[in-house]
């Protein structure tokens, strides 16, 4: 699976009230409605910048907080085709396999480096991320083949409509 | 040589012996949702197509997090949990039942040993009754109910010793807000945490729940603690048998970790991150418009009653909201006099519900607006308008705090805990 998208640049500890606050989840369960307060309380220009088609770029312990799956489906939504971060809060992670919204771990110095806009393309399979504009390319750690396969098939649900078997039931690797 | 997870996630799994790493399908003992999560699970259980619950015995709802509820739309949302509940048969703790993680212990859902999954991030808290617990989205939730199982990569454990006494007026809350300022707000993600030393032996079942609870605000997966008495007697007078696992003498820990109790003073976490943790001297004095004394973190008896020491036959400078979190410990509170000394003091109580510390109801703030909150999160926003700021803080700190009407050391209330 391959990715293209431009890169928008956030900090550290992003958490789940950030990316879509507790006080809208309540008030519509279409996620395509959320996505008018995705970071609201961060930066509410950020909704445009990701909707032509972006990639998250951030540092530790992204998708920190509560473990509502709106984070990552209102993302995806919003128009984020995958998140690299130094490292991710575990239910989010969980979540964006369930939902198909890769995320990348990649180095702290690809990190750094890395600026705002600049177009990144991600290789899940082959575990490598490269930013085109610095020529700056990150060996990553690819996902197991069972997560990968989820991803591949656009999350959980997709996969177990297709193959009407979850991927654990065939032995986890 | 196994950890309390490696065990547990073995006998689940079917299997002999796992380590960290090994990936398992464990069969799930106990799987919940509530008002702000359940919905999105049964939408992806249609997702899935799959139109039953695995075993109605062990799904269980609540409407917990904006209850009663405050909107309309809300109301919507709490009469489709109410809906697809009766269709499939399964338990559902309706409005004034309480917050899950209190109910689900209380009514005997959570055995020593067992898997618990719950659609909330804090149902870590279920460790302090020696199961493996931890929160997951919802549609992990929707695959536990539909299916009974679950994958999970089996995590490392950290063991943290606590040895010694609390000196007065120093709570669990400021133990785990101690460790959190030490681990950071990543410290722990992917692994487990141990909890052992004698000082942890000795707390009570409602102070275990709230280091438990705020595990995953250090980004643990899970907190399962080995019982101590006074667990295994709460435990007693609500399930009938059990078997209590502890980890092996030479289980490995990937790391330790030692906090000296006598040493502990208050502590509060300074807006707006968990782990920007103060001592309580660095901050005293600043003025606070609102104190909450509640949530699953700290709703308990002990935490009231602290609560009511401080306050009683005085009256509170701002604005102090009390809410017990489930119908057993506000009739307890009530019992035993302590809410209608809270409300003399002038604390407005609440029926029990998550509170204002999801922001979707009951005393939400306004711009600017300074809380005091003995809840687990002081992210921005949290509890309303993305200016307010909050300040995280033990039943005692809070309390002596709505007193002052400004951030106050409770040690100078004297011997009450």
């Amino acid at each position: 699976m391959k990715i293209t998208a431009t890169c928008v640049k956030l900090g550290d500890h992003i958490n789940t009230d950030l990316i879509i606050s507790g006080k809208y989840k309540y008030r519509t369960q279409v996620i395509s409605e959320l996505t008018k307060f995705v970071f609201e309380d961060l930066d509410p220009k950020l909704r445009d910048r990701m909707a032509v088609g972006s990639v998250i770029v951030a540092g530790k312990n992204f998708g920190c907080g509560s473990s509502r799956e709106q984070a990552p489906r209102v993302l995806k939504a919003a128009g984020v085709k995958a998140v690299i971060a130094e490292s991710f809060a575990r239910i989010f992670f969980r979540n964006s396999v369930n939902v198909g919204l890769p995320t990348v771990v990649a180095s702290s110095k690809f990190i750094e480096n890395v600026k705002d806009g600049d177009v990144l393309s991600i290789d899940l399979a082959e575990g490598r991320i490269t930013d085109e504009k610095i020529n700056l390319i990150d060996q990553i750690k690819p996902y197991p083949q069972f997560m990968l396969e989820i991803i591949t098939e656009g999350g959980i649900a997709d996969y177990y409509r297709k193959y009407k078997v979850f991927p654990w039931d065939k032995g986890l690797h | 040589m196994s950890t309390i997870v490696e065990k547990i996630l073995a006998k689940s799994s079917g299997k002999k012996e796992v380590s960290s790493g090994d990936f398992v399908t464990s069969n799930i003992d106990v799987v919940f949702a509530h008002d702000g999560t359940a919905l999105l699970a049964i939408e992806s259980m249609e997702e899935l197509g799959i139109k039953k619950v695995f075993d109605p015995t062990k799904v269980v709802f609540f409407i917990d997090h904006a209850a009663p509820s405050p909107s309309p739309q809300i109301s919507n949302i709490h009469v489709s949990l109410r809906k697809f509940a009766k269709q499939q048969g399964l338990k559902l703790f309706d409005i004034g039942s309480g917050i899950c993680h209190q109910v689900l212990p209380e009514e005997g859902y959570v055995k020593p040993g067992n898997v618990v999954i719950g659609a909330d991030s804090h149902s870590v808290t279920h460790g302090a009754f020696n199961a493996f617990a931890t929160g997951v989205g919802s549609t992990d939730a929707a695959l536990a109910m539909a299916t009974g199982k679950l994958w999970f990569k089996v995590p490392e454990t950290v063991k943290i010793t606590v040895d010694g006494k609390l000196r007065n007026m120093v709570m669990s809350k400021d133990i785990v807000l101690q460790v959190l300022g030490a681990v950071k707000a990543d410290g722990l993600t992917y692994e487990a945490v141990e909890y052992h030393g004698s000082c942890i032996d000795g707390l009570s079942v409602d102070g275990r729940m709230t280091i438990a609870n705020m595990a995953v605000e250090m980004g643990a997966k899970a907190c399962p603690m080995e019982l101590n008495e006074k667990t295994e007697s709460w435990l007693k007078n609500r399930i009938v048998s059990f078997e209590a696992i502890k980890s092996d003498k030479e289980a490995k820990y990937v790391r330790e970790l030692y906090f000296d109790a006598g040493k502990l003073e208050p502590m509060v976490a300074a807006p707006s991150n968990v782990d920007n943790v103060k001592n309580v001297t660095e901050v005293e004095g600043l003025e606070v418009d609102q104190v909450f004394i509640g949530s699953c973190t700290n709703g308990r008896i002990e935490d009231i009653k602290v609560a009511t020491k401080i306050l009683e036959g005085k009256h509170v400078k701002v604005r102090c909201i009390v809410i017990p979190a489930s119908r057993r410990l506000y009739l307890e509170a009530l019992k035993d006099g302590y809410l209608q000394k809270l409300v003399s003091a002038g604390c407005t109580v609440g029926p029990p519900t998550c509170g204002p510390c999801i922001g979707a109801h009951m005393g939400l703030l306004g711009e600017e607006e300074i809380a005091v909150s003995t809840s687990n999160r002081n992210f921005t926003g949290r509890m309303g308008a993305s200016t307010s700021k909050i300040f995280l803080a033990s039943p005692a700190t809070a309390a002596a705090t709505a007193l002052e009407g400004k951030i106050t050391d409770p040690r100078k209330y004297g011997d009450v805990t």
